[in-house]
């Protein structure tokens, strides 16, 4: 007979992130350790220095795009889907919507189950495989969005406001400032999906991640760095660039540009007022409220442990739901950059 | 609503002056009546109370929104927010009445608020709530509630209004506080469909006469005998109507600041008139510093307190009015006369006239000019003795001659980036001078934020500077080390407690930029405070 070992017995916070003792791994630690799982490529998740990886081929290959070939000893690919063992707890990686190679973490073991989501989405996403949800005992979850005003549009009807913009401003380049890594090619495989066939320039900082997910398979379409190129054959057009560069230095070569910023954040009018942007875009890579509490459900997960965010909001409502929550607190998490 | 829901939101991500003015002309042009009204007013005084009643909004909310959402929860989100409206506008389920996009005029909603208890309306709120997205939701919240804040000053509403149909904006001024919302007789003259609205006997705001700043050039033009001088108050312009047994009190740019000084409305309660003045505190005849004045200023409410510690008082210099004769085409030492004639005989309390000064040559007048450093005087205003009074500023008919200003010399210390076309420049600076330290050493203390006075060549070479000479970033805002010098322009200094120098300076800006000069060699905080007057 199995001894059930409830979760909380090998699977905790510890010092460098969360742990799983039994097999000597953590996932997703915020600084270097000898064994690490990890769910997605955001600098937040995956850094730079650890002994050994295991992750999504997606994952690895972007990794080694943003730190290097050698930014870790070993590199262990798993395919979504696949499981394997270590040290008696089976692993198995499963997709969390996020961004491309972006997978949720499944911990069997002592006939518990946890699934560690990492970020993750339940909207539609062209660029990356959809949300599985895998019922378990512990559900681990951000929080990023968990206040119930944030309801986040389908990210088609934000692009559908930019070419509206664009068709009311011919004169005037709309410079898109999202984060470089997942939400930018995501935009600009939706405004391909609408029908923008014309070249989309990229600033340098997203250039690199644009071509990595066009080798990996996802279809992009003409897109081409700034640099080099005359800004006056971009009136009228499109760049892509990170948030940062909206009111940057870099910016000036553009005469009087529509700033656009694709973001969760701009939902709320304080937020893009404070970024300043003509064109607040609200297109999230994180669940919404409706979305974060009905997948909570559907895990059908005894207890919830949430990792960052807002875990207040989100610890309250679960409990008068009668369904135990707590707040993890992990640190080294980045909200902002979403 | 969908339109108005859409301006608002244009509106608001919008910062350049002709973008916004364009976007409202645009709306005013192809909206129909009574809506775009509704709008206009939403825009610059709000929808008046008898039109809707008095809307407890607040309470409405609470008690539609407790329906769904659990109290902890609505204060989480309205403490992120920061804006009942607006977080109410995100949290109101989007129903399948919403999906279905229906699109009710501002005027259905004014029809279906305006009557009923305050259940029944609460009720009507909540249906309209359901058939709105988060956009229409919130446009809606701002049109009852008022405040929509999107970067829309009433001056700039009724600019807009004048564009859109080719009429001068003093026009619009002038018959706006005879107007009632939804303004149908004043669209239906913009359009040429009426007649131009006849205030009647109501006080209104009559456009004012603005003066140039005098340069060198101009001296030669001028001749002494054409003018008289008077002196320019540290006050703010105020014109006074007062008609039919009311009185407003107009700021320069045409609103209403009636409510914050009830005294100067009782004094001028028995007259009909329309005068120009100063307004200023003024304690046992002294006129007070500046700041006395700004703590009456944008206030609904004042207090016997306030009334008592910043009793408010008007110098008046001209006589636009009187009973029904308009005096606005007589040359000014006319008016003046009957200025004179009109205090003499009425003397209304809380007045005075200000006084002319006399010269016999503008040699003489800069000698005067020169030798004054009172409190409470800016400078000099000349007035040509024919001008008439005139909207705006008009060429060569009145001038401001401010007295020189004082200029320190101050280490920029703090940067900001500024906005819209600013955005991607450091273009806010905060400067400080040199005081003792308690360690026996010096630091440098703030005194004051300029963001003019440079051209856009001198504001490319600072801002670079800034970037060189960061020592640390916070937000939009960088500390640089102390080593360029800011020659800095200002009026006056103040005291202030707001500031940890103790001092405020009035009208900073940048005068020169001291490339040469090193830091150490800036002014102390002892200097600038002997200049406090």
């Amino acid at each position: 007979m199995i001894t059930r070992a409830p979760v909380e017995t090998w699977l905790y916070p510890a010092d460098a992130g969360l742990f799983c003792a039994p097999g000597n791994f953590y996932i997703d630690p915020h600084r270097a350790v000898d064994r690490a799982i990890i769910t997605h490529g955001h600098s937040d998740h995956a850094r730079s220095g650890h002994g050994a990886v295991l992750a999504t081929t997606e994952t690895v290959a972007i990794m080694k795009v943003r730190y290097g070939e050698n930014c870790a000893g070993a590199f262990q690919a798993l395919a979504l889907g696949e499981a394997t063992t270590i040290n008696g707890v089976v692993v198995r990686l499963e997709p969390a919507g996020h961004i491309l190679g972006s997978a949720q973490v499944v911990l069997d073991f002592g006939g518990q189950r946890a699934v560690v989501s990492g970020d993750y989405k339940r909207a539609a996403d062209p660029t990356c495989q959809g949300f599985e949800v895998v019922p378990c005992d512990v559900f681990v979850t951000e929080a990023t969005f968990a206040l119930p005003v944030f309801r986040h549009e389908p990210a088609r009807g934000e692009v559908a406001k930019l070419l509206a913009s664009m068709a009311a401003e011919p004169e005037r380049t709309h410079l898109i400032g999202a984060y470089g890594l997942g939400k930018c090619q995501r935009m600009i495989r939706v405004i391909r999906d609408a029908g923008y066939d014309k070249p989309i320039y990229l600033h340098g900082a997203v250039l690199e991640l644009t071509r990595l997910y066009q080798s990996l398979g996802v279809e992009l379409g003409d897109v081409r760095p700034v640099a080099g190129e005359d800004p006056k054959d971009m009136v009228g057009g499109i760049v892509m660039c990170p948030p940062s560069a909206l009111g940057d230095r870099w910016s000036r070569r553009f005469n009087d540009p529509v700033t656009a910023f694709a973001s969760g954040w701009m939902r709320v009018r304080g937020r893009a007022r404070q970024r300043g942007v003509e064109l607040p875009l609200v297109v999230s890579d994180h669940v919404d409220w409706p979305e974060l509490i009905a997948t909570i459900g559907e895990t059908n997960a005894a207890e919830v442990w949430v990792t960052h965010g807002r875990d207040d909001a989100l610890v309250h409502y679960l409990a008068t739901l009668g369904r135990k929550a707590r707040a993890l607190a992990l640190v080294g998490r980045d909200e902002e950059a979403e | 609503m969908k339109a108005f829901a859409h301006l608002l939101d244009t509106l608001g991500n919008t910062q350049s002056r002709n973008r916004k003015t364009a976007l409202l002309a645009r709306y005013f042009r192809d909206t129909p009546d009574p809506d775009r009204g509704y709008a206009l007013a939403a825009l610059t005084d709000g929808l008046p109370p008898k039109l809707i009643g008095r809307l407890p909004l607040r309470r409405m909310l609470g008690d539609l929104t407790s329906r769904f959402i659990d109290p902890v929860l609505y204060k989480l989100s309205r403490d992120y927010v920061g804006d009942t409206a607006e977080t109410v506008a995100l949290l109101w389920p989007d129903t399948s009445v919403a999906r279905a996009n229906t699109d009710p005029t501002l005027n259905d909603v004014i029809m279906a608020m305006r009557e009923g208890t305050t259940g029944e309306r609460s009720e009507a709120l909540g249906r309209l709530l359901d058939g709105l997205d988060t956009s229409g939701r919130w446009a809606l919240l701002k049109l009852l509630g008022g405040a929509p804040r999107v970067g829309v000053s009433a001056r700039l509403a009724k600019t807009a209004l004048a564009e859109a149909f080719g009429q001068d904006v003093s026009d619009v001024e002038e018959l706006w506080h005879a107007l009632e919302v939804p303004y149908t007789d004043l669209f239906a003259w913009l359009e040429g469909r009426g007649p131009k609205p006849d205030p009647g006997s109501k006080p209104v705001f009559r456009p004012v006469m603005l003066a140039h700043p005098i340069e060198d050039e101009d001296w030669p033009k001028l001749s002494a005998d054409d003018f008289t001088a008077e002196w320019k108050w540290d006050g703010i312009r105020v014109q006074i109507a007062a008609a039919g047994g009311d009185v407003r009190v107009f700021s320069r740019q045409g609103d209403d600041v009636s409510a914050a000084f009830p005294e100067i409305r009782s004094a001028f309660l028995p007259y009909d008139c329309v005068a120009d003045g100063e307004l200023l505190v003024l304690r046992s005849g002294d006129i007070a510093p500046f700041n006395d004045l700004q703590q009456r200023l944008n206030r609904k409410v004042v207090t016997a307190k306030m009334l008592r510690d910043y009793p408010a008082h008007v110098r008046l210099y001209d006589l636009l009015f009187e009973e029904d004769q308009d005096l606005r085409a007589l040359p000014f030492a006319n008016r003046r006369a009957r200025l004179e004639a009109w205090h003499a005989k009425h003397r209304p309390p809380l007045t005075d006239l200000s006084a002319l000064v006399p010269f016999a040559s503008f040699e003489a007048l800069r000698a005067i000019w020169s030798a004054t450093r009172d409190d409470g005087i800016e400078g000099l205003m000349l007035k040509r003795r024919d001008s008439s009074y005139q909207a705006g500023r008009v060429k060569g008919q009145w001038f401001k001659w401010k007295r020189a200003a004082l200029t320190l010399d101050c280490v920029l210390m703090y940067a900001q980036r500024g906005s819209g076309k600013r955005s991607s420049f450091y273009s806010d600076y905060t400067f400080g001078v040199w005081r003792d330290n308690d360690g026996g050493g010096v630091e440098l203390v703030p005194v004051g934020k300029a963001y003019s006075g440079f051209t856009d060549d001198e504001l490319r070479l600072l801002d670079k500077w800034v970037r060189a000479n960061t020592m640390e970033t916070f937000g939009p805002v960088r500390a640089v080390t102390p080593g360029l010098v800011l020659e800095v322009a200002f009026d006056a200094v103040q005291t202030s407690t707001r500031h940890k120098s103790g001092v405020a300076m009035r009208f900073p800006r940048i005068h020169r930029i001291r490339w040469d000069k090193p830091a150490a060699e800036a002014d102390t905080l002892a200097t600038v405070k002997a200049l406090i007057g």
